[in-house]
């Protein structure tokens, strides 16, 4: 009903209705707290103005008010942080079987990755009805990752994954701005997000130039940073059989246990010895500074694949395109 | 009750000495408060130049009055100026200097030297700030945020955290005179709970200066060697975390915005007890929930940092601290309003500033729950909603504090009055200005505007133009009072020793006071806000 008024952007994602509710929600709170505020100071200000005759009645105070209105505040406003917190929990927790894109910032474009090596620039096309997670990092200083349409954002940051997930409900074209001052093209590092019925992505899909999906691209990386002479697919490498692990619990040599999620293995990569697998000697070779960001994705994305079972690349194809 | 109208000729803070010599090597704390009047003054107009320059520029969604990186530098040194050089010291060390003795009955501060050094850091720290400015500038933000800081940013980084690490001791400095003054130099009978809520309100600054700001220095010194010695701390790719700077930094700059708001609150207090003749509503409650503010206001940093990569549970944590600060500043919005319940109220216009205070902290505080709910600070945050947001607590919270408390402690400061008529025609012109400026960018902050942007796609020109002409009105608003305080100060009516009538110390010695403050040591054997034993003034007086 309130999509006519231009107060706030298309509602274009599921999350974005949840928001919006809190949104009103609030805007209906205030607006009766500012009514309330403000009417009784105008009817007091008209009421007790200086008139001769009159005195002002000393008043101490009342604890019973006081408490009311310590408490009564707080208690609403419990209601909204736990409002609040259930919309941040949803939204910071993507589907287990969203289909994933790779983006990497830098000053001063997005550039994002398909699973399927579809590569764009400042631009990201998305099916309608198909959860999309974004695995992103920086390859520079801190920028921001906002689909207005969509209510979400989330810093990308050097050094480290971080994820931010969707589902759009309505094709259209929307703004992704970069909402973290980067520098002087900050306001220059804006793109679209363009959402289209899953017929017209798959003709999308199909008709780009591919350059070989992300894992197959890693997997040759992986070839020729001689990874593969110690990661070897048996028992008998110099460092850990890499089929399977990823999202699982690994077992360190400090005794404590890690979830081989994209930021451990980009830090296995990365600085080796900062986490060593139990039973494996700290022999691999620092890799910071070697492989660019987009290399790490590729391998990232390779050893995801790794753990994947033998037939999805086409199953999971199959399943997100609804 | 005295009521004599003072003789100019007798002798005052002011006319005691004379020639340059006497106000640099002043150590008198209602001389050093004017010293930093002027000096705040013409920073504050640098600043507001700055941010003049920015709504020019957003009057077009096209970057086409000054180039990005220009652009860049003005909110940069807009928000370092108005932050660092105008609005920390602006009431406590104007107003603060100045009344604190007053307030309680003593003769000076307890540390006069020390106060003076204040001053010099000060102005050395702004010296520096504005050779910055003049020779290149700096393009970080004013939040300084890592790596762009340490590692990106070609502007002059490291002579604009110096400088801002200089104010940081000016800061500290006040903060410890004001806590050492408030314990040791009461006057007899001055006892904790008929202190002015204005020294309650001053003390939990004080605190906060104390406590916060060395953090703040450490955090500068850090940013200033890695980005000349290549340290590490703030690298990845050296094993440092980017994200370790913004907790240190939120760590200091959330509570300065306490630093700020909290001594406007103390300003309303004593207006809104004088012009509606009584004692504050739940006086111990308004005086307590100083402290509990500057309390609460340690435990919220990361709410700047919900979408920052923080953990899931840590924001959990932030967000509901973030609700409970927002309690004491609701008990005192509601004791205010309930003071002037069966009052007798003049609509003076420090008292106009008041009312626009409470409207306008009210939204500021209101709009703050959005912020502190998770799902909707990950939409908002880092948009314009957020500059309307903290620009209603800190321009018009602050700001109008700090105007409000120069009107209405101008007779006692300078012995003159101001035009009244124009104070109160100036009162609405900043009301209505800075209504029109900022209420827009909340609803351009929901439409997804970012902050920061020197290019803006169309569908947000309307609302930015509302906001531009809205500032050009705020600017007209913040001109006038300097212009007819200069003025008064020569042609001003003289002002009696309590114009107002009001309760308080400050007011039972000559306007302007002596030297030492008081002729005789003042004994206090009343409670705050004593306006029951005290006569309404006859006529409102007028410049």
């Amino acid at each position: 009903m309130f999509d006519n008024l231009p107060l706030w952007p298309a509602r274009a994602s599921t999350g974005a209705g949840n928001v919006d509710a809190l949104y009103i929600f609030l805007l209906l709170l205030s607006g009766f707290m500012c009514l309330a505020i403000f009417s009784m100071i105008v009817v007091f200000a008209l009421r007790y103005r200086r008139q001769h005759g009159h005195e002002a009645e000393q008043i101490e105070g009342s604890t019973a008010l006081e408490i009311t209105w310590s408490v009564v505040p707080l208690g609403i406003f419990l209601v909204i942080f736990a409002w609040g917190a259930f919309i941040f929990f949803q939204e910071r927790t993507p589907p287990r079987d969203a289909s994933e894109i790779y983006v990497v910032a830098k000053q001063w474009m997005w550039k994002l990755e398909h699973v399927e090596g579809q590569r764009e620039i400042n631009e990201l096309h998305v099916p309608v009805g198909r959860d999309v997670k974004m695995i992103m990092t920086s390859q520079d200083v801190i920028h921001s990752f906002y689909i207005p349409a969509f209510r979400i954002k989330q810093d990308v940051l050097p050094g480290r994954y971080t994820t931010a997930w969707f589902r759009a409900t309505k094709p259209g074209v929307y703004h992704l701005f970069c909402a973290e001052y980067c520098g002087s093209q900050h306001s220059g590092m804006i793109g679209q997000i363009v959402v289209m019925e899953p017929a017209q992505y798959e003709a999308w899909l199909s008709g780009g130039s591919s350059s070989g999906s992300l894992a197959s691209n890693g997997e040759s990386i992986f070839q020729q940073l001689g990874c593969v002479t110690c990661h070897r697919s048996d028992t008998q490498g110099r460092g850990p059989n890499l089929a399977g692990i990823f999202g699982k619990p690994v077992q360190l040599e400090d005794g404590l246990t890690v979830v081989a999620d994209e930021n451990y293995v980009r830090e296995s990569i990365l600085s080796p010895s900062a986490k060593v697998v139990k039973g494996f000697k700290p022999i691999m070779p620092v890799f910071q500074g070697l492989v660019s960001e987009e290399q790490l994705t590729e391998l990232v994305a390779y050893v995801k694949s790794l753990s994947a079972a033998p037939t999805a690349g086409t199953k999971v194809r199959e399943s997100k395109v609804q | 009750m005295a009521t004599a109208v003072i003789t100019p000729e007798r002798e005052n803070y002011l006319n005691q000495e004379y020639g340059i010599k006497s106000w640099l090597l002043t150590v008198d704390h209602k001389r050093i408060a004017l010293l930093y009047l002027v000096s705040i003054t013409f920073f504050f107009f640098i600043g507001g130049f700055f941010a003049l320059l920015i709504r020019l520029e957003l009057l077009t969604p096209a970057g086409d009055l000054v180039q990005a990186d220009t652009y860049n530098k003005l909110f940069t040194m807009h928000g370092q100026v108005m932050i660092f050089f105008f609005l920390i010291p602006s009431i406590p060390a104007v107003l603060g200097n100045f009344l604190v003795p007053l307030m309680i009955g003593a003769k000076d501060l307890a540390f006069p030297r020390l106060n003076l050094l204040s001053w010099y850091l000060y102005i050395i720290a702004g010296a520096l700030m504005l050779h910055c400015i003049c020779t290149g500038g700096v393009d970080t933000g004013w939040t300084f945020y890592t790596p762009f800081s340490t590692a990106f940013s070609n502007t002059k980084v490291v002579e604009a955290g110096v400088a801002i690490f200089i104010a940081g001791f000016s800061s500290i400095l006040t903060g410890l005179n004001f806590v050492v003054t408030i314990h040791r130099m009461r006057a007899p009978g001055m006892t904790w709970d008929r202190l002015p809520l204005f020294i309650w309100a001053h003390y939990a600054t004080s605190v906060i200066q104390l406590l916060g700001t060395p953090v703040l220095a450490i955090t500068l010194l850090l940013v200033v060697f890695e980005r000349v010695f290549h340290l590490g701390i703030f690298d990845p790719t050296r094993g440092g975390d980017p994200l370790l700077f913004q907790h240190l930094f939120w760590f200091y700059s959330h509570p300065a915005v306490y630093i700020m708001i909290l001594p406007a609150m103390a300003v309303e207090s004593e207006v809104i007890a004088c012009f509606t003749r009584k004692r504050i509503f739940g006086y111990k409650f308004v005086a307590m929930s100083s402290i509990a503010i500057a309390v609460f206001g340690f435990l919220v940093w990361a709410h700047h940092m919900f979408v920052a990569g923080i953990s899931l549970y840590s924001a959990l944590i932030f967000s509901a601290l973030s609700y409970l600060v927002a309690v004491p500043s609701a008990i005192k919005v509601f004791n205010w309003t309930a003071t002037m319940y069966k009052g007798s109220i003049t609509f003076t216009t420090p008292m106009l500033y008041a009312f626009g205070f409470i409207g306008l902290f009210t939204m500021g505080g209101l709009t703050g729950l959005f912020l502190a709910a998770l799902g909707i600070d990950v939409h908002v945050t880092d948009t314009y909603f957020v500059i309307a947001h903290f620009h209603y607590i800190m321009v018009g919270g602050a700001v109008m504090g700090y105007l409000g408390g120069l009107h209405f402690w101008w007779p006692k400061i300078s012995g003159r009055m101001y035009p009244e008529w124009l104070g109160k025609f100036a009162a609405l012109i900043v009301f209505l200005g800075f209504n029109l400026t900022f209420f827009p960018q909340f609803i351009l902050g929901y439409m997804g505007m970012p902050r920061r942007y020197w290019q803006y796609p169309p569908e947000f020109q309307v609302l930015n133009v509302l906001s531009t002409a809205g500032s050009t009105i705020l600017a007209v608003g913040y001109v006038l009072p300097m212009v007819y305080f200069l003025w008064s100060m020569r042609y001003g009516k003289p002002a009696t020793e309590n114009p107002w009538n009001a309760a308080g110390l400050e007011w039972k010695t000559s306007s302007p006071p002596p030297t030492f403050n008081f002729d005789q040591p003042p004994v206090v054997d009343f409670e705050a806000y004593d306006y029951e034993h005290i006569p309404e003034v006859e006529e409102v007086p007028v410049g």
